[in-house]
């Protein structure tokens, strides 16, 4: 089933400056599997290694983290939105 | 290149001088325009660091974020940096922003010296991580 992937700007440039990209899959983990396989350049950026992702990484479905959810196992349906959202930090 | 109007930069200022003792936060929204950032408007962050750590830390929530990015696609707007404060130090990131950063944001830091808000610079990450590089910013009218 297809879902929208919403790209922040900050990874824009690894995926054609695109800001949405339709990608299969039935679970978030499907879905952003998918997405890097269609953009080797983004899983650099996005995955520690094959399975894990990067600790910047935030994923929202429908407007809820998949860390309340059921991470990257969460289902998916046709034509949901999922955000890929960093997190940031910093000080002095 | 990083472009905000006098009155952004005053509220950066404002919001430095208010949150002092403490780092104050936000996030820069407007257009990247071939890698030239243009500021359009600001939205300031309540910093969600516990409150012992907000003298020297900032953090802006994932769920924050993702309210400002809903934001940002609704006015046709790009996320394209975050500002924050620095009490009483440089206005120079520490190792500590460059762990938390990301490539192609622009990191503004003020410095706020005894409740004065000072110096502001800006910044951008190597795709390296290793350093940023210093931005230079215009200030428009």
């Amino acid at each position: 089933m297809s879902v929208t992937i919403l790209i922040p700007t900050a990874l824009r440039s690894f995926v054609d400056r695109k800001s949405e990209i339709e990608v299969e899959g039935s679970t978030v983990g499907e879905a952003l599997a998918s997405l890097a396989t269609q953009y080797p350049d983004l899983k650099h950026q996005i995955y520690e290694d094959d399975v894990k992702l990067r600790g910047f990484v935030n994923v929202f479905v429908e407007g809820t983290n998949i860390k309340k959810l059921n991470g990257l196992e969460t289902a998916v349906a046709s034509g949901a939105t999922v955000m890929l959202v960093p997190a940031i930090a910093g000080g002095c | 290149m990083l472009k905000l109007t006098r009155q952004i930069e005053e509220a950066i200022r404002k919001a430095g001088a208010d949150a002092y003792p403490n780092e104050c936060c936000g996030i820069l929204l407007g257009k990247d325009e071939d890698d030239e950032h243009v500021v359009t408007s600001l939205r300031p962050i309540e910093n969600a660091r516990e409150s012992d750590e907000r003298y020297h830390r900032f953090l802006i929530t994932a769920e924050e974020m993702m309210q400002a990015e809903l934001e940002a696609r609704r006015l046709g707007l790009d996320i394209v940096g975050f500002y924050h404060s620095h009490p009483d130090h440089p206005a120079r990131p520490s190792d500590y922003d460059r762990e938390h950063a990301l490539p192609f944001y622009s990191y503004i830091i003020l410095r706020v010296a005894e409740g004065r808000p000072e110096q502001m610079t800006s910044w951008r990450l190597q795709l390296s991580r290793e350093a940023f590089d210093s931005e230079p910013f215009e200030i428009e009218p």
